[in-house]
C-alpha cells in the first residue's frame, strides 16, 4: 500500500505554513487518519504541509480559567498532563480512551477535531465541556463553539486554508463530577457509542448536566433532554436511567457491520446510565 | 529529499521520496527487517518501533517525518551481544510462538515499563492493545512482562 507521489514541506512556523496552506497544502498532524487513507489513495494530497515541527503548536498551558491545547498536542499528551488530569479530568480520560498507545503517541488534537471522524472519542467529550475551537485563516483568527465547529461526519466549519490552532476547554470547577464511558469497536478501538458527562450538584439537587455523545450518528452532539430531565432532579438511580433513556431522543442513529442503529441507541442508553452514574458519584 | 535520522546509535542520511513509509525504509533500505509488515493499516502493531523514545507503527508514517530522530528497533535492543531484558523474558516465558508479532510486540511491552515499571496485568494489556498475536492468547506476553519488570527491566 504506497500512496500517490506528494511534494513535502516541514514549516518551522505558523505565519509559513499558513502561506503553504493558501497555495493549496494539505495540513498532515499526527497521520494517523490521512496516512491510512492516501496508503488506501482515498486521499490524494499533492501537497502535505506537515505541522509536527512547529513548536508554537506544540502546548497545554492554562490561562484565565481555561486550558487551551495546542493542535498538536498529542492524544498521549493530554491523557498524561497532570494540568489536564487535575483542572480538566474529562478531556484526560477522553485522550486515554483513544486507539491505543502507538496511535495516542502521534495523533493529535487539532487532526482529531478537524477530521470529524463520527466514532472519534474527542468530540463527546468537548461537545460536553461545550470547548471552544480557534481556527487560523489567512485573514486571521475566528474561534467556533464546539456545537458549531462540527458539522456532518467528516466535515466541519474549517475553510480551505485554514487550521485549528488550538481547542480551549473550561478548568472544571471543584465539585463536578466527570466521565467517559466508551464502548470500543475491539479491533481499532473506535467508539460504537461514547458517552462523556459532566454533573454538578447544590442543595441536594442536580444544578448542572453536561452529557457528549458520540459514535451514535454522524456527528458527536449534546443530549440536552438527557440533560434537561436530570437538571433540578435528584439525581436518584431512577432519575438517571430516566434521563439515560432520553439521550438518543430525536437522533438518526447509523448503522453498519459492527452495530445496528437499534443496538447502538440501547448501547447509548446503557452507557449514559453508567456514565452519569459514574459522575454522579463524584459530584 | 534529503534526510538524516539515528537508527540504533547509527547515523543513516538517506535522500528518499516523501511518500516511502518509515517501515519500508527500515526494511527495504537501511536492510533492518526486524519491525515486521502484518496489516500495513496501523491495526497489529507488528511494525512497533521508537521515534525519539516513543513507540509508534512505523507502517504509518512516513520516513521524511523521521528526519532528524532517534530511532530504536527491535535490532537495537540487545546490547554487546546480550538480549534486553525483555527478550530475555519473552525467551524464558514463552512470549512467542510463531514469532511475527514478537518485534512489536516486545517493542510495545518494553514502553509500558519505560512508564510503568510496575504494571498489572490490566495495565499490561492496556498497554499493548495496539498490538496483535494470533499465537500466544497474550497470557505468556503477560507473563513475560512481569518478568522483565521483576528483573528490573523498566527505567
Ligand atoms: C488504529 C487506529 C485506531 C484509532 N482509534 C481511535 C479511537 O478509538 N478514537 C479516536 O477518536 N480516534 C481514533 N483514531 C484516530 C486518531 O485519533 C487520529 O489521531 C485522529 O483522528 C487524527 O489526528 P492526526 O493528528 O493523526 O491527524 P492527521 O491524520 O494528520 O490529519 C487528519 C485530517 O485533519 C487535517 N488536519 C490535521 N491537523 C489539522 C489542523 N491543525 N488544522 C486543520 N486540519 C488539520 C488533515 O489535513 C487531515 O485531513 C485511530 C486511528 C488509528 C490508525
Ligand atoms: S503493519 Fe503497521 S500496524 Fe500492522
Ligand atoms: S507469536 Fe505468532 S503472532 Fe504472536
Amino acid at each position: 500500500m504506497i500512496p500517490q507521489t506528494f511534494e513535502y514541506t516541514a514549516p518551522k512556523t505558523l505565519d509559513e505554513a499558513m502561506v503553504l496552506l493558501e497555495g493549496g497544502g494539505k495540513p498532515l498532524a499526527g497521520g494517523m487518519s490521512l496516512i491510512p487513507m492516501m496508503k488506501l489513495r482515498l486521499a490524494t494530497p499533492e501537497h502535505l504541509i506537515d505541522l509536527g515541527r512547529i513548536k508554537d503548536l506544540d502546548y497545554i498551558r492554562e490561562a484565565a480559567g481555561e486550558l487551551h491545547i495546542g493542535a498538536t498536542a498529542t492524544h498521549s499528551s493530554v491523557e498524561n498532563s497532570a494540568l489536564v488530569k487535575a483542572k480538566c479530568p474529562l478531556l484526560a480520560a477522553a485522550a486515554g480512551a483513544i486507539g491505543d498507545p502507538q496511535i495516542r503517541n502521534v495523533g493529535t488534537m487539532g487532526g482529531s477535531v478537524a477530521h470529524a471522524d463520527p466514532a472519534a472519542d474527542y468530540p463527546a467529550a468537548l461537545q460536553a465541556l461545550e470547548a471552544k475551537i480557534v481556527i487560523r485563516g489567512a485573514k486571521g483568527e475566528r474561534t467556533v463553539s464546539a456545537a458549531d465547529f462540527f458539522v456532518d461526519a467528516f466535515t466541519t466549519t474549517l475553510d480551505a486554508g485554514e487550521v485549528v490552532r488550538e481547542v480551549v476547554v473550561p478548568v472544571e470547577q471543584a465539585g463536578t463530577g466527570t466521565s467517559y464511558m466508551k464502548m470500543p469497536q475491539p479491533a481499532s478501538g473506535f467508539a460504537i457509542v461514547g458517552v462523556a458527562v459532566r454533573v454538578r450538584r447544590g442543595g441536594g439537587k442536580i444544578t448542572l448536566a453536561r452529557i457528549g455523545v458520540t459514535g451514535l450518528s454522524n456527528i458527536g452532539y449534546r443530549a440536552s433532554a438527557a440533560e434537561k430531565a436530570l437538571e433540578g432532579s435528584a439525581g436518584t438511580a431512577d432519575d438517571i436511567m430516566k434521563a439515560a433513556a432520553l439521550v438518543t431522543q430525536g437522533v438518526d442513529a447509523n448503522s453498519d457491520l459492527h452495530a445496528s442503529a437499534e443496538y447502538r441507541k440501547h448501547l447509548a442508553s446503557v452507557y449514559a446510565a453508567r456514565a452519569i452514574t459514574a459522575a454522579a458519584s463524584k459530584a | 529529499m534529503k534526510i538524516n535520522l539515528t537508527i540504533n546509535g547509527k547515523k543513516y542520511s538517506p535522500d528518499v521520496e516523501p511518500r516511502l513509509l518509515l517501515i519500508h525504509y527500515l526494511r527495504d533500505v537501511a536492510g533492518l527487517t526486524g519491525a515486521h509488515i502484518g496489516c500495513e493499516t496501523s491495526l497489529c502493531g507488528a511494525c512497533t518501533i521508537e521515534v525519539n523514545g516513543k513507540s509508534v507503527k512505523s507502517c504509518s508514517m512516513f520516513a521524511v517525518q523521521a528526519d532528524g530522530a532517534d530511532v530504536l528497533t527491535i535490532e537495537g535492543l540487545a546490547q554487546d551481544g546480550k538480549l534486553h531484558a525483555m527478550q530475555e523474558a519473552f525467551w524464558n516465558q514463552h512470549g512467542l510462538q510463531c514469532g511475527f508479532c514478537t518485534p512489536g510486540m516486545i517493542m510495545a511491552c518494553k514502553a509500558i515499563l519505560d512508564h510503568n515499571p510496575n504494571p498489572s496485568d490490566d495495565e499490561i494489556r492496556h498497554g499493548i492493545e495496539g498490538n496483535l498475536c494470533r499465537c500466544t492468547g497474550y497470557q505468556h506476553i503477560v507473563n513475560s512482562v512481569k518478568a522483565a519488570a521483576a528483573a528490573g527491566a523498566g527505567k
